[in-house]
């Protein structure tokens, strides 16, 4: 065989293997695997329920190595106080770690805020945490790729690859991203992945003694969890993001964003 | 207790060190991006700007920048390594930073930095080769007939390998240099705007962010950015033009590469009447840029406060209460309105050139920064406020790189390789062929 034609047919035969095998490729078997058409992961806080005793966070940390000691937390209670005089003061020191044990609102560099009890007309409490987005504004950001939408719904952070840039951070409209103190990446709520993917629940829900927190499965109709997001009225957080948030809230009210 | 307070010391967590909270602030928030991230624009500003200069020159062919542009061309190219020495600072696993280019993920703005990036290094890089083409090969000739000393031995070596191994210096050659000069010049300025436009994007297009989110910043960040460049370029011409002044005086040839080179016969009434001349001038494009820049400013700030969406009580708040003084003493006031006035008045002169020209430069940098670190100035639920208090004295490594340390540092970081770049290249180097 003379060396031009070897060339052509190793050329052809490169060229038709390569068709070939990118056509294999279409079937990925971990792709084919990871999309499960009957699970998306969802969550449901039930604000109603909850009295800001902070075990939830406090779970959180010890179960996904946050450190107690650090100003920064996965998930954290909000407490709301509303007067008569139309004011609405909000609070979280610590991200309600410790709980709520005071009256008193912390309202940092201004100090503590007392509001006497008979000025109060309403006062409640909003746990939040990722709301693992359809359309995640931190997934779009990421330059590298290092935060990823699992196939049933997770927003999840790859440690070994994020370089730590903070504009997942910055393209959060919840606030629910911090670097980590320990591992210096991104970091956010998995919504207990290690835990939900073996069929166990979230720390958070786990710890909650009320039952406020609630993970669910919205592609499941009997699921129960679900059916109360399909059959009562519910809400998102800031749903003009066009985020698509998944964790649903009952008895939201206008003054939480 | 030591161990007890180190290891507190440690959980400080990123941004904590440098942020105060007012009000209802959430847990996470904190000023995440701070001072390196406002010199990130600023110093791509510059680069993009100071290419835009040259341009004004090459592709446009005004005369009267000539000597200007030249310089800016070089200056541009020693800026270029400093527009990402912040990113690379300010990034919590510095030694990843390379991923951007090798998995960019392109919904994200920041992944198209790697090709936006070296798409405008290869151009100003060719660009400054075919400029420098002629006098790279006569340099070859001129230290090969030379007794060499360690230093030109190294040059010569240097000339040899950037040569390219391209001799040709016939007319025909040359005016080839000549053309790919302009062309390249023509593609540099949309890529000079894109690369600071994509940066103005960046922010932009933060839509969780109320201040940054505006289709306007890419353009205000354009403008922002061709007014620093100029700036930056008066200013450090004429710098150089006084200390080629004093060294030629002196007879200290170390600092005037070209005269080494022997191209040129300088004379200190020679230089002093060129760096007037060619500050003058470059004022001139310094005012016209400065008017559309403040113009599409001022649009944005009188847009928001008539639309008056959700947002603006807090912007409000910001604008006119919290950040009143950086934003319209410091930047409008010192860094915009009195430098305009100042290159209004009759009978400009370099010294007076000079000094509009630093605070037209620290008039950009505050904008800069009242858009990077006012746009932190809020909580997310727009119920609390966060100040930023820049670490002057480092106690670790991040408060050096995200303090004043690490903002010393990119500022000295250009001029430091221009010194260099300038050996090999002599920015100053008057030839007196027309081509370029």
């Amino acid at each position: 065989m003379k060396r031009r034609e070897f060339m052509k047919s190793a050329a052809v035969f490169v060229s038709g293997a390569a068709v070939s095998v990118s056509a294999l490729e279409l079937l990925d078997p971990r792709e084919v695997l990871a999309k499960n058409p009957d699970l998306r992961w969802g969550f449901l806080v039930d604000t109603h329920k909850c009295v800001g005793c902070g075990m939830c966070v406090k779970a959180c940390k010890i179960e996904n190595d946050v450190p107690l000691e650090a100003n920064v937390t996965r998930t954290w209670v909000e407490r709301y106080v509303m007067t008569k005089q139309g004011e609405v003061f909000k609070d979280s020191p610590d991200g309600a770690q410790h709980g709520y044990t005071t009256k008193r609102i912390d309202q940092n560099h201004s100090g503590m805020k007392d509001v006497a009890d008979e000025d109060i007309t309403q006062a409640f409490f909003v746990p939040k945490l990722c709301n693992h987005c359809e359309l995640a504004a931190c997934v779009q950001v990421c330059p590298v790729g290092a935060t990823y939408s699992t196939a049933d719904g997770v927003v999840l952070v790859d440690r070994k690859w994020c370089i730590g840039c903070g504009y997942c951070i910055m393209g959060c409209p919840y606030g629910v991203r911090f670097f980590h103190p320990v591992v210096h990446t991104a970091d956010k709520c998995t919504l207990c992945y290690h835990r939900i993917s073996k069929g166990g629940n979230t720390a958070c829900a786990q710890a909650c003694p009320f039952g406020a927190r609630k993970l669910a499965n919205l592609r499941d109709p009997n699921d129960p969890v679900a059916k109360i997001i399909l059959t009562q009225r519910v809400g998102v957080l800031r749903p003009e993001y066009g985020t698509k948030p998944q964790c649903y809230y009952i008895g939201l009210n206008e003054e939480v964003r | 207790m030591v161990e007890q307070a180190a290891q507190v010391a440690q959980m400080l967590v990123h941004g904590e060190a440098w942020t105060i909270k007012d009000l209802f602030v959430l847990p996470n928030e904190y000023v995440y991006w701070s001072i390196q991230i406002v010199l990130y624009p600023y110093m791509t500003g510059l680069v993009a700007g100071a290419f835009v200069l040259s341009s004004l020159y090459h592709v446009f062919g005004v005369e009267k920048l000539k000597e200007i542009a030249r310089f800016a061309l070089v200056f541009s190219f020693a800026l270029l390594p400093v527009a990402m020495l912040p990113l690379l600072l300010h990034l919590q696993q510095p030694l990843r930073g390379i991923h951007v280019m090798m998995t960019p993920h392109f919904t994200s703005a920041i992944s198209a930095f790697g090709i936006v990036f070296m798409t405008y290094g290869v151009i100003v890089a060719s660009e400054i080769w075919f400029v420098y083409r002629k006098f790279i090969v006569e340099s070859i000739h001129r230290l090969e007939n030379k007794q060499r000393t360690g230093i030109d031995g190294l040059l010569l070596l240097i000339y040899r390998i950037i040569s390219l191994g391209a001799t040709d210096l016939s007319p025909a050659a040359l005016q080839a240099d000549h053309k790919a000069t302009k062309i390249l010049a023509g593609i540099g300025i949309p890529v000079a705007c894109f690369l600071h436009g994509y940066a103005g994007f960046i922010f932009g297009s933060v839509k969780a962010n109320a201040l940054w989110m505006t289709p306007l910043m890419p353009v205000i960040f354009i403008m922002s950015a061709v007014v620093s460049g100029i700036a930056l370029c008066i200013v450090s011409y004429a710098i150089f033009m006084w200390l080629r002044r004093w060294a030629l005086a002196q007879g200290k040839n170390f600092f005037l590469p070209d005269q080494l080179a022997g191209t040129t016969n300088l004379t200190v009434e020679n230089l002093k009447e060129m760096q007037i001349h060619e500050t003058t001038m470059t004022a001139k494009y310094l005012r016209i840029f400065m008017i559309l820049a403040i113009t599409l400013e001022l649009l944005d700030i009188i847009f928001r406060g008539y639309t008056a969406v959700k947002s603006w009580d807090i912007l409000r708040q910001v604008i006119y209460e919290h950040d009143f003084v950086k934003i319209f003493i410091l930047q409008y006031g010192i860094g915009n309105a009195l430098p305009f006035v100042m290159l209004l008045l009759p009978g400009l002169t370099t010294r007076r050139a000079c000094v509009a020209s630093v605070l037209v430069l620290f008039g950009v940098f505050m904008m800069r920064w009242n858009v990077v670190i006012g746009g932190q100035a809020f909580s997310l639920t727009f119920d609390g406020f966060m100040e930023y208090h820049l670490p002057i004295i480092p106690h670790d490594i991040e408060t050096f790189k995200e303090g004043l340390g690490g903002v010393l540092l990119v500022f000295s970081a250009p001029f430091v390789i221009f010194y260099f770049l300038n050996m090999i290249f002599p920015a100053f180097y008057n030839s007196d062929d027309k081509a370029h």
